[in-house]
């Protein structure tokens, strides 16, 4: 069996020799007779390294790894430059625990205040917290940090992820609150229904830019409209987008989250991802998670240390806005990396061919037989299409190692990033075209 | 050290992205941004340098002894970060179709059986990102099961006054109000303070068994017992699962529903904070009531984050799980515990632990005596060991010991190791008796001395921003 008990039998009786005891059952005294495990568990007998990599591996190879990938939907497969996966596999960054002993976690600590500089400019917002769970997460914390006593509703664009949705609901019912969905209309939020929605128990409104179905929303016409009825604006956006779109402070929203793991994280099944979070200033002390703020020791040296912990459940405890005690650092760190390998040119240039990319595909498909776009609004690197013969095209596609777009309300969500070359672009249309017009 | 913003320089770049092979596509004005975000522009050596020399200021497990109590660091095999970085799990969509993601489901199967075997658990999600996300979701099935039973009138949850601050701030994030009540002094939950909370309106008990003091509540079966016959149900918090995994299961105590901690039971690196995984079990009652994906699962009840959850986080649980197998399990709980009991009797002649009886896998010092007589507080002690290659032990934590500091060396430690560390914290004792000041001014080796966290609260400075 593998272990990683560096003791050996006879050091492990001499440490029980010291303690006075005979055997490790009386370490477990206190342990009642009647639920000691006395016989061993139903589980495989352990094995060595070389097995375990052999089993495992296994497992790995079940799974279909696609050459092209033409779908996202909350998951995008953006590349991933060499130096992103190595520089958060260094040990130190790896292995440490949050930093709270600032005088052996600065090179963690700096990273973190690195990071939240760097989302402060990706969305022109004032402050960032150091990341928490994913965008999921950081759209229902968000909307719990816009509620005060009076204002309890939130209000969801319908348009959002599937995913975002159900998540900020589980918080309202955590709470007791309620969510409420603004509908639809040509695909992009109704601002007539908005308009309608936002009564004086509404806390805020949360929208997602560019929108589940890619469009670009109206941004700063909602936020507009959401500020006059005294309400907060939350915007979810798409982080590699907003190096070339108008920035969510722009657009005149408070609070700006937004899935992290297009800035260099694996798809990895789904996670782990990274869930940024910016604010206002005036809504920095109701950021929930950890914040990395500088400062100088005691001999007037630039220190960085985990800030405003008043604000958290080790101090607060149920009083505390968010029961959070970790954050993403890892992914956090990751996407700090991608940041500055990309700098601010390449970041919009990720950007750009996604844009282009994903216009190109549609421009393909769409000359097809029977393939149209559904909505006609402007998109970034999705969009959804009608077209006949869904389940044949996806397994033409498969066949071909690609990835397609995925079956949602009917038609097809299709996406686009800068790893797509034209040449996997022109074989998806043309394997496409194959299936509609045989 | 400079930030990489200071180091930054105009038109320098990596060469990541070939030129555009498709028409280019204009971005409507309207929608446009004003100005490039000011990201730093660098050498792939630059940035290597640069992160290097922050690695240089960060202390690892790898780096040396890290008993930091409750935090459970063990060694994190280095398999484990290989398997998770296998294209056929890192590149794999969530969204793909279900055969091609046959090995994912795999995984998660295959963990799913082997931790539920571990909990004494009849199902189980991977849902919930952290240990804390988990409460979060558990403490949801139990709100979840009165409703659906119509209960409305169950409005409390009860919490000992030395749990983690996460369980009040979970039980208050489900809606609930908190009922803490006080430990008995020997550490474990006073059974009359119990029976004074429950009543028509408990909704259930959030409990660590191990509790944060280290200690096993013998009393536990009568505890999930008065519990359950209130009509609550019972939560255990699986912070310090380390100490009895493979030993005894939470199934057993009593307990309904769980949360397990894979980056600390299951040595998955904690990442300097992240990213976890907070698996959450349950008995089969409460099955309906777990999380599931709207989008990747049709979903239609709770879900408490995107996706099915961390899931290269479990792939390195699951290697670990096969690697150790059913002896290894126990085996690790029990040299957890032999290593802290070993540790604590090393120390007991110099520093006083707040129960002085056998623990579990970690124990908690009281240096309340010892600051009186040398006026040097825990938390200097604490800055010391740092000099002497140690991470700091957990301080002021839990909150009923005071000048409290709690130690869990893991079973990944030799015996070379806890008698150097006894030895330092006897030497400590000693020069905090002969030489408070030193003590009161440590570290004094490492790259910064202790921060200004005062100014650091009430002028934030969280961004850095050109001069």
């Amino acid at each position: 069996m593998g272990s990683y008990v560096p003791s050996t039998a006879p050091e492990q009786q001499e440490m029980l020799r010291a303690l006075g005891m005979e055997n490790v059952r009386e370490l477990y005294r206190d342990v009642p007779e009647s639920m000691y495990l006395n016989g061993p568990l139903n589980i495989p007998a352990g094995k060595s390294e070389l097995e375990v990599r052999r089993a495992v591996t296994a497992m790995a190879a079940k799974n279909k790894v696609y050459h092209t990938i033409l779908r996202g939907a909350g998951a995008y497969d953006h590349y991933i430059p060499s130096i992103v996966k190595y520089i958060p596999a260094k040990e130190e960054f790896l292995t440490a625990y949050t930093p709270y002993q600032s005088e052996i976690s600065q090179g963690l600590l700096q990273s973190i205040f690195e990071y939240q500089t760097m989302i402060c400019e990706l969305t022109g917002m004032d402050v960032s917290n150091a990341s928490v769970y994913d965008g999921a997460t950081a759209a229902a914390e968000a909307a719990a940090l816009c509620r005060d006593r009076k204002r309890r509703v939130t209000l969801v664009s319908a348009a959002t992820h599937p995913d975002v949705i159900a998540a900020i609901r589980t918080y309202c019912y955590g709470t007791g609150d309620e969510m409420r969905l603004v509908p639809v209309k040509d695909g992009v939020t109704n601002f007539d229904m908005l308009k309608e929605m936002l009564t004086a128990e509404v806390a805020s409104f949360y929208v997602q830019q560019p929108n589940f179905y890619g469009l670009l929303e109206d941004a700063d016409t909602l936020g507009a409209a959401v500020h006059q009825a005294g309400a907060l604006y939350i915007m979810g956006c798409h982080p590699i987008a907003l190096a070339i779109m108008k920035t969510p402070r722009d657009c005149g929203a408070d609070v700006a989250v937004g899935e992290g793991q297009p800035l260099g994280l694996p798809l990895g099944y789904g996670g782990p991802y990274l869930g940024f979070m910016a604010a206002a200033e005036k809504l920095m002390r109701r950021l929930p998670g950890r914040i990395v703020s500088e400062t100088m020791d005691n001999e007037g040296r630039r220190a960085f240390v985990l800030s405003l912990q008043a604000r958290e459940q080790h101090i607060r405890r149920e009083k505390a806005g968010s029961n959070s005690c970790s954050n993403e650092a890892l992914c956090a760190l990751t996407a700090s990396v991608y940041m500055a390998a990309m700098g601010p040119e390449g970041m919009a240039e990720a950007a750009r061919q996604s844009m282009a990319k994903a216009h190109y595909l549609a421009k393909g498909l769409c000359a097809l037989p029977g393939v149209s776009l559904r909505y006609g609004g402007d998109f970034f690197h999705e969009f959804l299409v009608d077209m006949p013969r869904t389940e044949e095209v996806l397994s033409a596609l498969e066949k071909k190692n690609i990835l397609g777009g995925l079956p949602f309300e009917g038609g097809v969500l299709w996406c686009a990033t800068e790893k797509v070359s034209r040449e996997a672009l022109d074989e998806a249309i043309a394997t496409v075209k194959e299936v509609l017009t045989r | 050290m400079k930030l990489l913003f200071e180091k930054s320089v105009q038109g320098r770049r990596c060469a990541i992205l070939p030129t555009c092979d498709v028409p280019e596509t204009a971005l409507p004005e309207r929608f446009a941004r004003q100005a490039a975000p000011k990201l730093p522009e660098l050498s792939e050596t630059d940035i290597s340098r640069h992160y290097t020399a922050l690695c240089g200021q960060v202390h690892g497990v790898n780096s040396g002894f890290y008993p930091l109590g409750s935090c459970t660091m063990k060694y994190n095999p280095r398999i484990d970060e290989e398997m998770a970085a296998l294209p056929g799990f890192a590149d794999i969509h969530p969204l793909s179709p279900a055969h091609a993601a046959a090995g994912c489901r795999e995984v998660l199967g295959t963990a799913k059986q082997y931790l539920c075997q571990i909990a004494g658990m009849d199902d189980m999600t991977f849902q919930p990102a952290a240990g804390a996300h988990g409460e979060f979701t558990g403490v949801l099935l139990i709100k979840q099961y009165h409703d659906s039973r119509g209960d409305k009138g169950r409005t409390k949850i009860i919490v000992p006054d030395s749990a983690h601050g996460t369980n009040p701030a979970t039980a208050a994030m489900c809606g609930y109000e908190v009922v803490n009540i006080a430990s008995a002094p020997d550490g474990c939950v006073d059974l009359d303070a119990l029976r004074g909370a429950l009543g028509a309106d408990t909704a259930g008990l959030m409990l660590t068994n191990p509790n944060t003091v280290g200690l096993f509540d013998e009393n536990i079966l009568e505890i999930t017992r008065l519990v359950h016959e209130a009509g609550g149900l019972c939560y255990y918090d699986g912070a310090n699962l380390n100490a009895v995994m493979g030993v005894v299961r939470p199934g057993d105590m009593g307990f309904d529903c769980i949360h397990m901690n894979l980056h600390k039971t299951f040595a998955t690196p904690h990442g300097g904070g992240g990213p976890g995984a907070g698996a959450v079990g349950c008995k089969a009652f409460l099955r309906d009531f777990l999380p599931r994906s709207a989008l990747m699962e049709g979903g239609n009840g709770i879900q408490v984050r995107s996706f099915g959850g961390n899931f290269l986080v479990v792939v390195r649980a699951l290697t670990y799980l096969l690697t150790l197998g059913r002896e290894g399990i126990p085996e690790a709980a029990q040299n957890a515990v032999l290593n802290a009991n070993y540790l604590m009797s090393q120390i007991k002649g110099s520093f006083a632990p707040a129960y002085d009886r056998v623990c579990m896998h970690e124990f908690v010092l009281d240096l309340s005596a010892f600051k009186k007589e040398a006026g040097v507080s825990a938390l200097d002690v604490a800055k010391a060991l740092i000099d002497y290659g140690m991470h700091p032990p957990t301080m002021y934590f839990p909150l009923i010991v005071h000048e409290a500091l709690m130690l869990e060396p893991t079973e990944t430690e030799d015996k070379e190791t806890l008698d150097g560390a006894a030895a330092v914290f006897r030497t400590l004792y000693e020069q905090g008796h002969s030489d408070p000041a030193a003590l009161q001014t440590a570290p004094h080796h490492t790259p910064i001395g202790r921060p200004d966290e005062v100014q650091a609260a009430r002028h934030p400075v969280v961004r850095w921003e050109a001069t």
